[in-house]
């Protein structure tokens, strides 16, 4: 496989507190790529220096081939890696429209000044931002709250809306951080399929961080494991439910159960 | 998909808002100066360009707490501007005309190179390093051998002809009957002017990525935003506005010193902005005439002037929280 992203020796230490220690692994195109642990394992570390909000300190992340740790968070989205948030994060004063065409922001080839002045350019975007907006809109199924405004939603819609603020930027790879958080059976399982859809029907990569791990066994082609900062596994669903330090691991912890 | 594309700010310039535009033109060009001829109240007139003037320097301010910042440091920029403008004038002879946009120009690029380290805090942290930028700027006036320490900058010219290819647009104030009328005519162009650039910044995409960064900075910077620069962006323009408004400041009372703006200025810039509405792009506006004209008014209860204004302030801020604006919105949504 050659990897459309590759986490090389990734280091992160906070003072004295070693956060990430020497994790590396790689991500196929159009792979579902799970990275689970207990808390405070580094997962949310490890996301966040890929998505360029936090820089490592040794090891750098490269993407189709180019160095991307390191870059500010706007410029990684801009080569097309983005994440999404947990619920809260939203543009909560937006309907959920607004929300949507807002994340468009990327795709505007408009300059500042021409949307200030309304270039013919920035009418055309305008337009065609909506056009996607109502496009990503029905794709996820929030046609009925499209005018709703976001501080207004339930957590469900809150985590599909987080999504397609996610979508709108048109991504390659999109990082979910904890996507079934807080929910219940059937909308962990809707939602599973939902992310199964992203990849088959919009070809994304696709890599989350969660904790529920029926719902990670479910839809992960590969898993990422991490303890203490070190990865201790990777490997398939069915490798890693069989790996022993992935079992010590969740069995040393206390409120984790791998839950198979 | 159906007709759900109207809601798209195309452009929202509908037939009451044309209605109510024209007429706060009128009221603001013919009305005003019809009511005051009539009563013969010409001191008005020196109350209402205040007004402008201050409206034009809240209006930055309002546009910084669009971008999710608490600014109480116009006062500085507005000291600057006027610093700039009256320099240039005594002791360069440039035009008054032409020291407007430098002055503006000055205080927009001076906020830069504030805004960058400054710009990285948030909330009450910006705050009160803002609010210690007009004491600083005091400070500099004082200090600076340019600026003529305490004594200030005085008998500065008024406003000379401004003509372009011979052709008079506006004539020399020194010459005309009525300088009050004339002063107060370009604080409402210029106010007028102010507010079309913010509505217009508002409702164009600028206006919507200022938004997403009020709400949520993380998630702007991950669609793709760089808050950074839309960040000292915005704080520019604010700065600009104060610039502008300082200069114009000085221009009418024909002198500036080192305590024509504190921060006592400063903090009403903010205040205006909080009475009026954050939501809405007219409301620095309207809490700068009220604020004004209240105080003015409450001179009557003597030593119970300020007792009685911030009882009401703190009772408007408790009933309305979202400004006066927000009585008149009936669709309870923002603008």
């Amino acid at each position: 496989m050659t990897a459309i992203l590759q986490v090389k020796n990734v280091t992160k230490r906070y003072g004295g507190l070693t956060a990430n220690n020497d994790i590396s692994f790689d991500v196929a195109p159009q792979e579902i790529l799970s990275v689970i642990g207990p808390n405070g394992a580094g997962k949310s570390t490890l996301f966040k220096q890929i998505a360029g909000f936090v820089t490592p300190t040794t090891g750098e992340v490269i993407y189709k081939g180019a160095k991307i740790s390191g870059l500010p968070p706007h410029k990684v989205a801009r080569m097309g890696v983005v994440r999404t948030f947990q619920e809260t994060t939203i543009f909560k004063s937006m309907t959920v429209r607004e929300n949507v065409i807002v994340s468009h922001h990327l795709r505007s080839k408009a300059s500042l000044l021409g949307f200030f002045f309304g270039s013919s350019q920035a009418k055309a975007d305008e337009v065609e931002f909506g056009k996607s907006a109502d496009d990503i809109i029905d794709f996820l199924g929030l046609q009925a709250i499209r005018n709703e405004l976001a501080s207004n939603l339930p957590q469900g819609h809150l985590r599909a809306l987080g999504m397609a603020i996610g979508l709108a930027t048109q991504p390659e790879i999109i990082l979910l951080d904890e996507p079934f958080a807080g929910m219940n059976h059937d909308e962990t399982m809707r939602m599973v399929a939902l992310v199964r859809r992203l990849r088959d029907e919009r070809g994304l990569t696709v890599l989350l961080v969660e904790h529920d791990m029926p719902a990670v066994m479910k839809i992960s082609d590969r898993i990422v494991c991490i303890n203490f900062g070190e990865k201790i596994a990777e490997g398939t669903p069915s490798e890693i439910q069989a790996n022993p330090r992935v079992i010590e691991a969740y069995l040393g912890s206390e409120d984790a159960a791998i839950g198979m | 998909m159906t007709d759900q594309t109207q809601s798209v700010p195309q452009s929202r310039l509908s037939p009451t808002r044309l209605v109510g535009v024209l007429a706060f033109l009128v009221a603001v060009f013919v009305l005003v100066p019809a009511f005051i001829a009539l009563t013969g109240r010409w001191d008005f007139y020196y109350t209402l360009t205040s007004v402008a003037l201050l409206s034009v320097a809240a209006a930055g301010v309002w546009l910084t707490f669009y971008i999710g910042r608490i600014n109480i440091g116009q006062g500085a920029y507005a000291l600057t501007g006027g610093y700039v403008s009256a320099i240039l004038i005594t002791q360069y002879g440039v035009s008054f005309w032409l020291t407007l946009p430098l002055a503006g120009i000055f205080c927009a690029a001076v906020s830069v190179l504030i805004g960058l380290p400054i710009l990285r805090l948030r909330g009450v942290y910006f705050a009160m390093v803002t609010l210690v930028l007009t004491e600083v700027a005091r400070l500099t006036a004082l200090a600076l051998p340019v600026t003529n320490g305490a004594k200030g900058i005085t008998s500065i010219p008024l406003p000379g002809e401004l003509s372009i290819l011979g052709l008079t647009i506006i004539p020399d104030f020194a010459t005309l009957a009525n300088p009050k009328l004339a002063f107060y005519l370009m604080a409402a162009v210029l106010m007028a002017v102010t507010y079309l650039v913010l509505w217009r910044i508002v409702n164009s995409r600028l206006g919507h990525l200022c938004r997403s960064l009020q709400q949520n900075e993380e998630l702007s910077a991950s669609i793709g935003v760089n808050t950074a620069m839309l960040r000292v962006l915005a704080y520019a323009i604010s700065s600009f506005f104060g610039g502008l408004a300082g200069a114009i400041f000085v221009a009418i009372s024909q002198s500036i010193y080192p305590s024509s703006f504190v921060v006592q200025d400063s903090v009403n810039f903010m205040l205006y902005c909080f009475l009026g509405g954050l939501g809405y792009v007219f409301g620095p506006m309207l809490g700068t005439l009220l604020l004004y004209f209240g105080w003015d008014l409450l001179s009557v209860a003597k030593q119970y002037q300020l007792l009685i204004y911030s009882g009401a302030l703190i009772a408007l801020m408790l009933v309305l929280p979202n400004g006066v604006l927000s009585l008149f919105d009936r669709k309870g949504g923002r603008k």
